[in-house]
């Protein structure tokens, strides 16, 4: 149950010391309640209050650390209510029983996408290693090895607490995440996992069964989970991803309060378009680690494309870095076009662009990410803003050619333009990017 | 503590549309679950998964894939009888490429003639498109609507420049579909449908297009769109919102860099066929998810992958 700021008011020390970075006291406790503050950040709560507080306030999804990143934490269903918090991950599916030549050349497959869009590095975070008893514990470490030499965290699937330990044993440095924890193995892998100071990943094979054994392991202490999805169809991995998030957020029940790993590879083997829509699917509705059968240019364009934009806060836009950018090979001859830094404007402006086959140089202004015409009523995209980008930037020496286009949307600049940018021509462009491949054309 | 799955069904729900006639005809909509949650409630309708072809003869000889499966197909015809047997497909999608005025220009006279023939070349249900050019798809819409008359042919889309004479022309005069397109807003979508249903056209004739994007591309403004729609139309039982949605995806994922760029340009991204499957199939994937109830592929692969999925998830 979410407590409202003024029953935390209640519990506080009212006293306005100030100690909690907080004016008062009042405001402290509002904070609290919107999840902006955590309840100790006030050095002055009593242990009872506290005790009261912690349970209540309590997020009801935790955060998880897989290495460098961060999974679940989220509060809301939908991105619009509020935000997705943290992105999911992708992992590449690997097995002991390969053999080294078949997982080389999987490691080095995935290792060929490794890529920068929009200020983000796009590559494969994790690698999941399954390992079964009859592949061994020398085996086993050997693969994971052999996965964490990628630089990648590495997720040890295998459901043999002394199979696990002999691999840890000789490997728990490589690994990150122990998945394998079920109703009957739940106390080994625990104290493994506690040992080797893993992140403990729960089968899910069965809704209830693994609520029972998340419940066991919460008791025993352990609350650093992952709920791995081992359903056996499709429709029961979605069914348990969307039932274990909304029994989380909608239904206040913390058990399932962890994120999960769905293995898209398993569930459409060797099928790597099925894998795509599927990882699609799951990047949109609650996977929090989805796991590939393999990562090429093909399968990462679009969903590296999509999981950044589902995972944008809808409070602040994406921008592209301000700069000029020489499209099909242009040089300091080619004309020069100008829009602004709102990275959706970009990639449609761009994109058009190269489809016209017309060398241009591409400049972007610093237009606080908004969309044209936002940014031109919000005065961060004006004759004033341009003319101070170019002489910044210093693109009168940059660039020879003299021919500047303008969005068609602002074509109410041009004057004040040409007053602000004498050697210029400026020439009014089209107002839809649609159109740009034919203006650019007969321009040319 | 056991689990107990709470299912969440909703009183109101999507619109049933019917389209095309006879046994291959399809329903959209019906669902009173959130997308793709058939485990909460059984599934009325599955969303269903459109071909696109298009009137001109393309060059396909960069998806060698593609070009085998049209082999031998010259005619818009022709290409339409081979889209209808791809596994999975229950729509055929007709795009007027050809009647674009800064293009090939066909005349609407040309449309309707191509319209007729590919109508009467298949069974399963015919979506015609357009060429975006507001003018000139009110022209083409009409002609077409009167030469597939009976046909039960859906029109994408009126937007708010020509929803009077394209509502007009298909639906009040003929008894057609109409797709309400709007650009990726849900005010905008309600408002469309607003109006449309003010001129007098009955709500369960009108499929939306709430708009579309390709992943990566300002997906996110897509399926918060999609989220809301759904949010509207099922949780306050908003009926200016409970039109089915279509989807035209391949018209979007096609033209983005992803998929253009030849592999000669571009060696590390590999195949280019491959890389245009995994656009779209990625993208319908992530539109169902959020609340699309029908989805236009152009590649039988994808269409086939999207329909398994559909299938799977059932």
């Amino acid at each position: 149950m979410a407590l409202k700021g003024l029953d935390i008011f209640k519990l506080t020390p009212k006293k306005n010391c100030k100690d909690c970075g907080c004016p008062t006291c009042m405001a402290f406790s509002m904070k609290v309640a919107q999840g902006a503050l955590s309840i100790d950040k006030c050095p002055h709560m009593s242990p009872e209050a506290l005790a009261t507080l912690a349970a209540a306030t309590e997020p009801p999804m935790k955060t998880i650390s897989i290495g460098e990143h961060k999974l679940g934490g989220e509060t809301v269903m939908l991105r619009h209510e509020k935000t997705f918090v943290n992105k999911n991950l992708f992992a590449l599916d690997l097995c002991a029983g390969m053999d080294d030549a078949a997982i080389d050349a999987k490691l080095a497959e995935a290792d060929k996408v490794d890529y920068e869009r929009i200020g983000e590095r796009m590559r494969v975070e994790c690698v999941y290693v399954s390992v079964k008893p009859e592949h061994g514990a020398e085996r086993g470490a050997a693969v994971v090895k052999k996965a964490a030499a990628t630089g990648r965290d590495v997720i040890l699937h295998c459901c043999d607490a002394a199979l696990a330990g002999d691999i840890l044993k000789a490997a728990a440095a490589d690994v990150k995440v122990l998945a394998g924890a079920n109703a009957d193995n739940w106390e080994a892998m625990n104290a493994l996992a506690t040992e080797h100071n893993l992140v403990l990943g729960v089968c899910c094979k069965d809704l209830s069964d693994a609520h029972d054994t998340i419940e066991k392991l919460e008791a025993a202490g352990n609350k650093n989970l992952i709920i791995n999805i081992c359903a056996e169809s499709i429709k029961d991995a979605f069914s348990f991803t969307v039932q274990i998030r909304r029994a989380a957020l909608k239904d206040g029940d913390r058990t399932f309060g962890y994120p999960t790993i769905v293995n898209v590879a398993r569930l459409a083997p060797e099928d790597y378009t099925m894998q795509a829509a599927l990882a699609s699917l799951f990047t949109v509705r609650y996977g929090s680690v989805i796991v590939l059968g393999r990562m090429t240019y093909a399968e990462a364009l679009p969903l590296f494309g999509l999981r950044q934009n589902i995972f944008t806060d809808p409070q602040k836009p994406m921008k592209v870095e301000p700069g000029i950018y020489p499209l099909n090979g242009a040089d300091e001859n080619s004309v020069v076009a100008v829009t602004v830094d709102f990275a959706l404007t970009y990639f449609i402006v761009s994109g058009e662009i190269e489809r016209s086959g017309v060398p241009t140089n591409l400049i972007i202004t610093d237009a606080g990410g908004y969309s044209v015409l936002t940014a031109w009523a919000a005065g961060k995209f004006s004759a004033g803003s341009i003319a101070k980008f170019f002489e910044e930037n210093d693109i009168a020496s940059k660039i020879k050619s003299r021919t500047l286009i303008l969005p068609g949307k602002v074509a109410v600049l041009k004057g004040e333009l040409e007053n602000k940018l004498p050697d210029w021509k400026i020439v009014v462009g089209p107002n839809e990017a649609i159109q740009l491949v034919r203006f650019l054309k007969d321009y040319k | 503590m056991p689990f107990v799955s709470k299912p969440r069904k909703f009183n109101a729900s999507i619109n049933e549309t019917v389209l095309g006639v006879g046994d291959k005809a399809v329903t959209l909509g019906g669902l009173n679950t959130l997308p793709l949650h058939f485990f909460d409630a059984p599934a009325k309708n599955p969303p269903a998964v459109g071909i696109e072809i298009t009137d001109v003869d393309a060059d396909l000889s960069a998806f060698p894939e593609l070009a085998a499966f049209y082999e031998g197909a010259k005619t818009p015809a022709e290409r339409a009888k081979k889209a209808a047997a791809a596994e999975g497909a229950q729509f055929v999608c007709l795009r007027f490429e050809g009647a674009d005025p800064g293009g090939l220009n066909r005349s609407a006279a040309e449309c309707a003639a191509i319209a007729k023939e590919v109508a009467e070349a298949i069974d399963l249900p015919l979506v015609i498109s357009g060429c975006k050019n507001v003018e000139k798809d009110a022209e083409i819409f009409a002609a077409c609507a009167e030469a597939t008359s009976g046909k039960n042919v859906l029109f994408l889309s009126a937007r708010e420049e020509n929803y009077k004479t394209v509502g007009a022309s298909t639906a009040l005069a003929y008894g057609q579909k109409v797709g309400a397109e709007s650009a990726v807003d849900i005010n905008l979508a309600k408002q469309l449908n607003v109006v449309m249903t003010q001129l007098g056209i009955a709500p369960g004739s009108i499929v939306m297009n709430v708009g579309s994007a390709a992943a990566g591309y300002g997906f996110e403004y897509v399926a918060s769109t999609l989220d809301r729609v759904k949010a509207a139309a099922l949780e306050q039982n908003d009926n200016m919102l409970q039109m089915p949605i279509m989807t035209p995806v391949s018209a979007e994922t096609w033209g983005v860099k992803e998929s253009i760029m030849p592999e000669q340009d571009m060696p590390e991204w590999g195949s280019q066929e491959e890389r245009a499957v995994a656009m779209e199939t990625v993208t319908a994937s992530a539109c169902l998810a959020s609340g699309s109830d029908a989805v236009i592929l152009r590649h039988p692969k994808s269409v086939k992958t999207i329909a398994a999925m559909i299938a799977a998830l059932l």
